[in-house]
């Protein structure tokens, strides 16, 4: 998400240093943006004796959210409204507005799943511990291949394959993305409703 | 909502320039005495066609009254900002609004050019209602949509307040509200345009609607009292970071024409007439150092003329000025072409040094005084006036009426509507294309050209050329 800024950033600036500078940015802002989603997550898992509604509910708001992007495709004007010299705001706005940093919501519980099983009689201190740890871990990863995968792209359009690549390659993934949220949310919550029983 | 950017988005202006030349031309007839309905006509420009330079279709609007201006598309290559995140609107949609009525319509173009029809309209009250603004005048599409300057304020003469920007829905038409949050000196408008990734908007001045509307109001001219500076925006803030006053002799500073590669900080502005000589003016302005600068790099001299064959207005000074109404630049950034309304010449400026213009080429056709005829033999009453220059500066296309009320003023023998094109040379120099003669239907005069795909005072980019 946000190379064709980066590939402006280093156009711009003719230097491929303004292009690792953007990409830079475009990661910090994407991993703000999980962080800020998942940490509430990782101090609600405290409450073990809610965890199964926790999860079910969080599968239920991506749903939501999916169904909310596939009805109303349209991007926020304040996005547009970020100056681009505000690329980290930029990136954090766009991975709420497209429900990104939501996303990693149900493989996040997914994955403390394990963790609560082991540490279930530990105190909540060190479980809480734990899901913050996970929590940064699975935003970190996140980034990792949010970042590589479109700085590659990014890297390519600016060094090979030139500006028509933006204006003639570039495809409509909204729907796509919608979709993909929702997926991910049903996934969730049939495992959820299989283990429960 | 397309699953690709749409064929006429460019990233760049260089792609821009590569991109098929267009097939149409979209040219706004109004009805000088509003005794008609004005209309759209749409004109086949392809080459070897047999309809070649002749109106294929007009769509003709409902209201009288309306006296269209500066129209533009609904989406262009600007929609290809990343930061906008998404480029699958369709450049589909003509914005005109009604100068003198404030009535906007939306008209669609698509599945062809020849079955262009009215989409929606949009009633002066919405615009009083949602905006406060009045007189709307010139379009550019946006990366977040469509910006639309005024000329009036508020209440029946449009002086209750300060006219300026608002926006609108590239997809609904809905009329979002004013654009500025803090317009600083800010009380006259004119053009307005911008670099997008480097967040600025330039804004210029002509007049009051008391003083354009009824004609030229000679004595506020005399007086130094039309519009004479430059403001400077940042754009996503929407308040104004600097003014620039070009002196108040410089009267009407109008159309603002940035660089188009997004790299080049600078731009030109055309003043129409100094008081002090009758001169018509280029001016450059650039940014250094955070600042914005502006200086004047050309001027234009009036021409001497007996009195017989000046309209009243004139005949004191027994000169033509020039008056430089519309100016615009080659995408390549490389030429500036300067219609002198007033002495029947279009120029042609190579700006490759953007504050040193050297004259590259020139046309005379019609002119106060010179009354110079195309060289088909047809007549061309009035001057060059809105000009249009294709994507791949190839062709350079005008029309020959300013405002319904100007016209009569300065060409008070009438101002049948035409429109003309030249050729340009690889190293420029201008020749007017024998074949291209577009006659309008009687009782209308022709103001501004769109081009199929895209013009060169339409589209902006968000990349640079390199």
């Amino acid at each position: 998400m946000g190379w064709p800024l980066a590939v402006s950033a280093g156009l711009m600036d003719k230097s491929p240093r303004a292009l690792f500078r953007a990409l830079g940015a475009l990661a910090a802002g994407h991993l703000l943006a999980t962080l800020l989603v998942l940490l509430p997550f990782a101090f609600l898992l405290v409450l073990a004796e809610w965890q199964r509604s926790i999860q079910l509910g969080a599968s239920l708001l991506v749903i939501a959210f999916g169904v909310y992007r596939l009805i109303e495709r349209r991007h926020p004007r304040t996005l547009a409204r970020i100056p681009p010299t505000q690329l980290a705001l930029w990136s954090f706005a766009v991975a709420i507005a497209h429900g990104a940093a939501l996303m990693l919501v149900p493989i996040y519980l997914g994955l403390c799943q394990a963790f609560e099983l082991d540490a279930g009689h530990e105190a909540a201190g060190v479980l809480m511990k734990a899901s913050l740890g996970m929590a940064v871990l699975v935003s970190l990863v996140h980034v990792a291949a949010m970042i590589s995968a479109g700085g590659c792209l990014a890297w390519l359009v600016y060094r090979y394959l030139g500006l028509r690549f933006v204006s003639r390659s570039w495809f409509n993934l909204d729907i796509i993305w919608a979709i993909s949220l929702i997926l991910v949310g049903v996934v969730a919550l049939v495992f959820n409703l299989a283990s429960w029983q | 909502m397309t699953m690709r950017p749409d064929p006429t988005f460019h990233a760049s202006p260089k792609l821009a320039m590569e991109a098929p030349a267009e097939n149409f031309a979209y040219t706004l007839l109004l009805s000088p005495d509003f005794s008609k309905p004005d209309a759209l006509a749409v004109i086949d420009v392809k080459p070897g066609s047999p309809t070649y330079s002749q109106i294929v279709h007009t769509v003709t609007m409902p209201n009288k009254g309306d006296e269209f201006h500066h129209f533009g598309w609904n989406a262009c290559s600007s929609a290809l900002s990343p930061l906008a995140g998404h480029a699958f609107i369709e450049r589909r949609y003509l914005i005109i609004p009604g100068l003198r009525s404030s009535r906007i319509y939306i008209i669609d173009t698509k599945p062809d050019p020849t079955k262009a029809k009215i989409h929606k309209i949009i009633e002066p009250e919405e615009v009083f209602k949602k905006t406060g603004y009045s007189r709307p005048h010139t379009i550019h599409c946006g990366p977040d949509g469509i910006y639309v300057s005024t000329l009036g304020g508020g209440g029946k003469d449009g002086t209750n307040g300060p006219p300026g920007v608002f926006i609108m829905d590239c997809e609904t038409f809905e009329v979002l509200g004013r654009w500025e949050i803090d317009r600083g000196p800010q009380t006259l408008h004119y053009d307005f345009w911008w670099n997008l990734p480097r967040d600025y908007m330039v804004t210029s001045e002509w007049a009051l609607p008391p003083q354009f509307e009824s004609g030229i109001v000679p004595e506020d001219l005399l007086a130094n009292k039309y519009g004479h500076r430059l403001h400077f925006w940042d754009l996503r803030a929407r308040r104004n970071v600097q003014t620039i006053d070009l002196g108040a002799n410089h009267q009407m500073a109008l159309e603002v024409r940035p660089a188009h590669d997004p790299v080049r900080e600078y731009g030109f502005v055309g003043v129409v007439v100094d008081t002090t000589n009758l001169e018509a003016s280029i001016w450059t302005w650039w940014r250094e150092g955070g600042k914005f600068h502006a200086e004047k790099t050309a001027t234009i001299p009036p021409e001497p003329a007996p009195k017989e064959k000046l309209p009243p207005l004139l005949q004191g000074f027994g000169a033509v000025p020039p008056l430089v109404t519309d100016i615009d630049l080659s995408i390549d950034d490389r030429f500036l072409y300067v219609s002198c309304w007033g002495t029947g010449e279009m120029r042609q400026y190579d700006v490759s040094d953007p504050r040193k213009p050297k004259l590259a080429g020139s046309v005379h056709i019609g002119g106060i005084a010179r009354r110079t005829p195309h060289p088909n033999g047809k007549a061309f009453a009035a001057g060059p006036q809105m000009v249009e220059v294709s994507r791949d500066g190839s062709r350079v296309y005008w029309t020959n009426s300013l405002y319904s009320t100007w016209d009569d003023q300065f060409y008070p023998d009438g101002v049948p509507g035409v429109e003309v094109m030249a050729n340009v040379g690889r190293n420029g120099g201008l020749k007017l294309d024998k074949d291209y003669f577009v006659s309008f239907p009687d009782g209308y005069r022709a103001h501004q050209i769109r081009l199929e795909g895209g013009d060169c005072s339409t589209d902006s980019f968000c990349y640079p050329s390199a």
